[in-house]
């Protein structure tokens, strides 16, 4: 539903919104100190990763558990390029773990093309898990456990003094706002609007003249290729590329955070980003300050973030983008309101075998729904992505042709 | 040739504790159509349970059972705590939620017991039994965790074909709109299927620690593994999740044997080769029959 939030967006007010961004998040890292630059930097990463995955999984409705390994390919093509070519650009490396990602994501969408819900979670899931130890298995190219140091440096017209931390901040975030504009833009365009048609019904998609395989690996390829970028701006953070960093528990919280913050929306990306990097830091610091013992304090984080995603997920069960859009609707912001689909399912099928684009849609219903969001019945679906609450009429009412 | 049989049995024994996950998958899947990343988690937190039992008592075979008994428990209350009220929901966020149960679980039991690497007794001598002279590779210990898991196996698949209550899992599992209206109560079946669950998940939980070791994490790569292995069989099919489990754990066994120090880091890519083949020809799972989507 809220994925009709990104389509409303003009590309002007796209814009707008990421330069507000980039110039709060200038601000912030000049005002705040060392540790605050490299949260930021952090949470930006966190947002380019979980960026492509809400495209893939919400957009496309494939779910992938294997983002992380997506990350490791990027951080250790960035680490391999500085190691052996260390007079290129760092822009030149992003382009370049950009593609050879995107390369990656183009083999593992075409073997995942015939894979479904578990299936395809399994697959990714243990393609996350595998990856990594490949360094372990060849230490003399990839550094084993130890890893591959990364040398990132700040540019010398910024002044010596210029703090590290801060120009890492500053690239991460500038990454990540250029992925989302163009992520905003790509989930609005033709190819958007294929995934979503992909996603809610396969064969009316394709009835429709939806090149289904080519939509859903495409939509792998900018997945990987936001992953890729992410795990490269990783790599040049901590200067450390080491199988450690690119766990199950990496690719776990990718999707989670994608999930909690509100499925199929860059919204709630950047939520669910926040949430992720700033609950457990918070809770530490609580824990910290009140002198428990080390086991309990390094676990009460743990804890706590484990009863957060329980219970956002049964309070909000559209992410927390969705429930910040519930509130606002309370409290009587009307145009918030107009843009909420309506939350029961239409007619699907006439919807799902509607004509291909370019013959007019009948009108839909208006879009305004009544109810309190998920107040629809329970969806049939048996796919594991299926999704109420996006209904059909929304796409057909956004067809521009 | 002996080498090869070692492997075999050693892997067979492996494979009987990734079926037994793979089995606890499954029920939940077939009852909830939902992945329960929690399952590990929890048989780590009987597990814990059980070395406190055997702690106290000294008797192994006390700790075994209240193991079990908390995973009945422990299944039964989370489906009924966190599961039942996210039906309805879109169908990601139960999955979020067991995630979410996964991290508390993991958090708790580091709360409770540290992080520190705890030993495990197992159920019998580890001396390598011997055909004669030549020594096949498994212990009285590896013949009880094959024994045990096959044992609750088919007690599992007797009870689903003789009892009432198997019937009326069964036909939930198959229909559950039907079986509502023939008089199944079907959120009691699930909470019973979650219970089951949770008890095969504190069996496998008690088998594999005395190799593994017990601590906040260690039942993940169990459960990866598992988790795989139901995959490989197909998520609705019991047999399917013994299959493939076996398929599994011999198949890493003769990895792990026969490509030295490297293959046991390449555990994983073994068996994500193994995956993707089966996938390929099998994209449901080997015992999942196909169903066609075509225009």
């Amino acid at each position: 539903m809220s994925a009709t939030g990104v389509r409303t967006q003009s590309t002007p007010r796209i814009l707008g919104a990421a330069l507000v961004t980039a110039v709060v998040v200038v601000f912030l890292s000049v005002k705040l100190g060392t540790f605050r630059d490299y949260q930021i930097a952090e949470i930006a990463i966190e947002v380019t990763a979980v960026a492509g995955l809400t495209v893939l999984t919400g957009l496309s409705g494939q779910i992938s558990l294997g983002n992380g390994a997506f990350m490791a390919i990027g951080a250790y093509t960035t680490a391999l390029l500085l190691l052996h070519f260390a007079s290129w650009p760092f822009y030149a490396v992003l382009v370049a773990a950009a593609v050879v990602t995107a390369a990656a994501g183009a083999v593992v969408g075409m073997a995942a093309a015939r894979l479904r819900g578990p299936y395809l979670a399994g697959a990714t899931l243990l393609l996350s898990v595998a990856l990594p130890s490949v360094a372990n298995a060849y230490p003399g190219t990839f550094g084993g456990d130890q890893g591959l140091n990364v040398v990132f440096t700040a540019p010398g017209f910024l002044g010596v003094n210029f703090p590290l931390t801060r120009w890492q901040a500053w690239v991460c975030s500038a990454v990540a706002l250029v992925t989302l504009v163009l992520l905003a833009n790509l989930s609005r365009s033709r190819v958007g609007r294929n995934w979503r048609a992909v996603r809610d019904d396969e064969v009316a998609a394709a009835l429709a003249g939806v090149n289904v395989a080519r939509a859903r690996v495409l939509a792998f390829v900018v997945s990987a290729t936001c992953a890729g970028l992410a795990g490269a701006l990783l790599a040049a953070v901590t200067a450390l590329v080491a199988p450690g960093a690119f766990t199950i528990t990496l690719s776990i919280a990718l999707l989670t955070a994608a999930v909690i913050g509100g499925l199929g929306t860059l919204a709630g990306a950047v939520c669910g980003s926040l949430l992720i990097v700033l609950v457990p830091t918070y809770a530490t610091d609580v824990a910290t300050s009140h002198g428990l013992s080390t086991a309990v304090a390094s676990n009460i984080p743990v804890a706590a973030y484990g009863v957060v995603l329980i219970l956002v997920m049964l309070v909000f069960p559209q992410g927390i983008a969705g429930g910040l859009r519930w509130l606002l609707g309370l409290a009587g912001f009307s145009a918030v309101r107009a843009r909420r689909p309506a939350t029961a399912p239409g007619p699907a099928p006439p919807a799902g075998t509607a004509p291909p684009a370019g013959t007019a849609p009948p009108a839909g219903p208006p879009p305004a729904g009544p109810g309190p969001i998920g107040s629809g019945p329970a969806s049939q679906h048996d796919a594991l992505l299926a999704r109420k609450g996006d209904t059909p009429e929304s796409h057909e009412k956004e067809d521009p042709q | 040739m002996v080498e090869f049989l070692q492997f075999t049995l050693s892997g067979i024994s492996f494979g009987m504790i990734y079926a037994a996950i793979a089995l606890s998958l499954v029920l939940i899947w077939r009852g909830t159509r939902l992945l329960n990343f929690a399952q590990g988690g929890m048989a780590m937190f009987t597990t814990y349970i059980a070395l406190e039992v055997i702690r106290h008592t000294g008797s192994y075979w006390a700790g075994f059972a209240v193991a079990l008994a908390a995973g009945l428990v422990l299944g039964a209350a989370a489906e009924l705590a966190v599961i039942r009220p996210t039906l309805g929901k879109p169908e990601l966020n139960a999955v979020i939620v067991t995630i979410g149960l996964l991290i508390l679980i993991e958090g708790v039991a580091g709360i409770m017991y540290g992080g520190q690497f705890r030993s495990f007794p197992a159920a019998f001598s580890v001396v390598g039994l011997k055909a004669g002279s030549t020594p096949l590779g498994v212990s009285r210990a590896d013949v009880f965790v094959a024994a045990a898991v096959l044992a609750a196996a088919l007690l599992l698949a007797t009870g689903f074909r003789y009892t009432s209550v198997g019937l009326r899992m069964r036909a939930a599992a198959f229909n559950a709109t039907v079986a509502r209206l023939s008089g199944v109560r079907v959120a009691r079946v699930i909470t019973v299927g979650w219970a089951l669950a949770g008890l095969l998940g504190a069996l496998a939980g008690v088998l594999v620690s005395p190799s593994t070791f017990v601590y906040p994490n260690s039942m993940d790569s169990v459960f990866v593994l598992g988790f795989t292995a139901a995959v490989i069989g197909g998520l609705d099919s019991p047999a399917g999740a013994v299959v493939g489990g076996l398929l599994l754990g011999v198949a890493l066994s003769y990895a792990g044997g026969y490509l030295g120090s490297q293959g046991s880091d390449l555990t994983a890519l073994v068996a994500l080769g193994i995956l993707v083949v089966v996938l390929m020809f099998r994209p449901d799972g080997i015992f999942t029959a196909g169903r066609m989507r075509r225009v």
